[in-house]
């Protein structure tokens, strides 16, 4: 009796993929959230991309080709080394499929090399993390770069400021490899367009005090003070340059990586006017507030772009696995590639050779108090930047998948 | 423009006036850990996080119960206080006779449980806090734009480490205090109850953490890590000035504030580690810190 059944389970099994014709590795397709969960950036990744990950699985119906989609995930803390060994537990022995979000530049390069090794390639959807060489020098086969990176930060907001007349700029940079690339790229943007750089002050990542750095600013003479840092720096920077008078004496900001939730930390009344460049803004259209209304009611916050970007690149993952048949990694990434991205998050969207997923990018200004009607009415979309010219041009690539 | 040693001398007196306004902050949380340190003998790991607990309970005051900057001034600090003296009878009483590692891991575990309670609750980004009405705005000085907020931030910590140097070195409390530290069993022999002066010295120090918390809301964003990004120079700030030395805190404060404001002009890059140079030398010529007493 019990052999009986046995065999008619291996023949429904059998007759039930063959019609499908599906093939998934282990029978379920597993996500793997790896994120900052309790450090610097935990509001704009960190929980909020598990919701956004467990909401992608559930929107998709919690199976892929007919297998069950399992998420788990894991506290980097902000370190390549610890990010690496959990990529490397969860590839070899839990059988991880995707790796998502891999917020901090460090941490996404180090889990990169994790994916790329030979017969273990796994693909890594990377949503967090900013610098460029992700998708150039360290570029790999399976690693994909989804909402932003500091090129496109500095060619939206560089750009846009020197055009309206801030051609003289001085860098507030934190000491480490982001803020000097970020710095770097707005440098090379401010030049081509006529403006000048007047110099920049470093300073150690984590700095509570900057009211050194804002008077040093402020005796540049610079028409812009630009903000090369990230979080909680740029929260603080921006309190001491308003504590110091520096927007009454007729110095700009640029703040050159800010999320909502940092804007939502400093109150529009101090970050009004300010000029950012951002992926996602939750109040753009139907599609993106019922998603952001969706979020909302789960995480008690709107989403960050970096937290929409998670669940758009699992979805199109999903979506790729059910066209190809297959969870192979190289298939999937064949079939990510062939279709446009097109969802609430991303306008214009494709994934090019080097990983990078190019799509549309806009230049917000911040509302003053009195135009914003609620809590996270924050942001009036000046421009939209098309997705071609975002991005660093694949003919400026460095990365040796691309045939230059 | 003339230029003093590469910069104009209007930055400069800038730079140093700035300074001296971290420096107060540095002297006043250091204070509390000097406090702590010379009288019960514990390595106060918390202080760090009792300074954002006070920034926080001003912030939740104002923004659930509607109590202004100048009630949370007095208010914060003794929320704080209690909570150090329940820290202190449920927790250090019971290592007091322990090596000072334990209050040290001990603490240091209580700053973690701290933060990533608070964290959970409010997320890292942090809350604005505004100045008050009567501190707002600010005062041109010719050679730079200075904040009154800041200017009340000197003001008042001046005067809080006066007061609390002047209550331990020059009154009978004070005295009292110092003896319990020397023989407790000797001192509470002649009647005084040594363990309830713990206590409340402990709840006292934890009390000026939160002091300078408050004094901080408004010019840093209230977040759960402040605390811990601070803690650790005012920790050299202690070292310096001679473990357990009032004095020794307060001027060691004034004079790192100033020094590390000038490293930020000329070398910034080593304004985080300035500090610590200072520390290795000190130590290397004076092992007792500056004012520390030599044994």
């Amino acid at each position: 009796m019990k052999a009986l059944r046995t065999a008619c389970a291996i023949t429904a099994m059998t007759l039930g993929s063959t019609a499908m014709a599906a093939d998934i590795s282990d029978d379920k397709v597993k996500v793997g959230v790896l994120t900052d969960m309790s450090a610097v950036y935990s509001d704009i990744s960190g929980e909020g991309n598990v919701v956004a990950a467990r909401m992608a699985i559930e929107d998709f119906g919690g199976k892929v080709a007919g297998k069950p989609i399992e998420l788990i995930y894991a506290d980097h803390q902000n370190k390549a080394d610890i990010a690496a060994n959990k990529a490397r537990q969860w590839v070899d022995d839990e059988e991880v499929d995707v790796i998502a979000d891999l917020v901090t530049t460090s941490v996404a390069l180090a889990v990169n090399q994790v994916a790329d090794r030979e017969g273990k390639e796994v693909i890594t959807l990377i949503s967090g993390a900013a610098s460029t060489p992700i998708t150039n020098e360290q570029c790999i086969a399976t690693g994909i770069h989804w909402t932003y990176d500091t090129y496109a930060l500095a060619n939206g907001t560089g750009r846009a400021v020197v055009e309206q007349g801030g051609d003289t700029w001085y860098f507030l940079t934190a000491d480490y490899a982001f803020g000097d690339s970020l710095q770097s790229q707005v440098s090379r943007v401010v030049k081509e367009n006529g403006g000048e750089v007047l110099g920049a002050s470093r300073h150690p990542l984590e700095t509570s005090d900057f009211s050194s750095y804002v008077l040093q600013a402020q005796a540049s003479g610079a028409k812009i003070i630009g903000l090369a840092n990230a979080g909680g720096d740029t929260i603080n920077a921006i309190l001491a340059a308003n504590e110091f008078g520096i927007v009454q004496g007729g110095q700009k900001l640029a703040g050159l990586l800010m999320f909502i939730t940092d804007i939502d930390a400093l109150g529009l009344e101090v970050a009004q006017d300010l000029y950012l460049t951002t992926g996602f803004y939750w109040d753009m259209d139907e599609k993106t507030r019922a998603w952001s209304e969706r979020f909302f009611e789960r995480h008690g916050a709107m989403p960050s772009m970096v937290q929409a970007g998670v669940y758009s690149s699992l979805m199109h993952y999903f979506e790729a696995i059910e066209k190809a048949g297959t969870d192979e990694t190289f298939a999937v990434r064949e079939q990510m590639g062939k279709m446009p991205v097109e969802d609430f998050f991303s306008r214009n969207g494709r994934i090019r050779e080097d990983g990078r997923m190019v799509h549309d990018m806009y230049l917000a200004q911040v509302k003053s108090p009195d135009e914003s009607t609620r809590k996270w009415d924050y942001y009036n979309i000046v421009s939209t930047i098309p997705a071609e010219e975002a991005f660093q041009p694949l003919s400026q690539s460095k990365c040796e998948l691309v045939n230059n | 423009m003339t230029e003093l040693i590469g910069i104009s001398p209007q930055l400069l007196f800038a730079q140093v006036l700035v300074g001296l306004i971290n420096g107060a902050f540095y002297a006043v949380l250091s204070l509390g850990l000097a406090v702590i340190f010379g009288l019960l003998n514990i390595i106060n790991f918390s202080h760090g996080a009792m300074y954002m607990v006070g920034a926080f309970c001003s912030w939740l005051g104002m923004q659930y119960l509607g109590i202004n900057y100048w009630a949370a001034l007095i208010l914060a600090p003794v929320v704080v206080g209690v909570i150090g003296l329940l820290i202190e009878r449920t927790l250090l009483r019971r290592i007091q006779h322990e090596d000072h590692l334990y209050s040290l891991l001990l603490t240091f575990g209580l700053a973690l449980m701290l933060e990533g309670i608070f964290v959970e609750l409010f997320g890292v980004s942090g809350q604005r806090y505004p100045v008050p009405d009567l501190l707002n705005g600010g005062i041109n000085l010719g050679f730079m734009f200075l904040p009154i907020y800041r200017a009340w931030v000197v003001a008042a910590a001046v005067v809080v480490c006066f007061t609390v140097w002047y209550l331990i070195e020059r009154t009978k409390l004070g005295a009292y205090l110092r003896a319990g530290t020397e023989n407790q069993a000797l001192v509470q022999a002649f009647g005084i109850n040594v363990p309830m002066m713990r206590n409340l010295t402990y709840g006292f120090g934890v009390g000026l953490a939160a002091f300078a918390g408050v004094l901080a809301a408004p010019i840093y964003s209230v977040a759960p890590h402040m605390g811990s990004s601070i803690i650790i120079v005012v920790f050299a700030v202690v070292v310096i000035g001679g473990m357990g030395s009032v004095l020794g805190a307060i001027i060691t404060g004034l004079g790192l504030g100033v020094i590390e404001g000038l490293t930020r002009v000329f070398y910034a890059e080593i304004s985080n580690t300035v500090i610590f140079i200072v520390m290795a030398i000190v130590l290397l010529l004076r092992p007792a810190g500056l004012f520390g007493r030599q044994s």
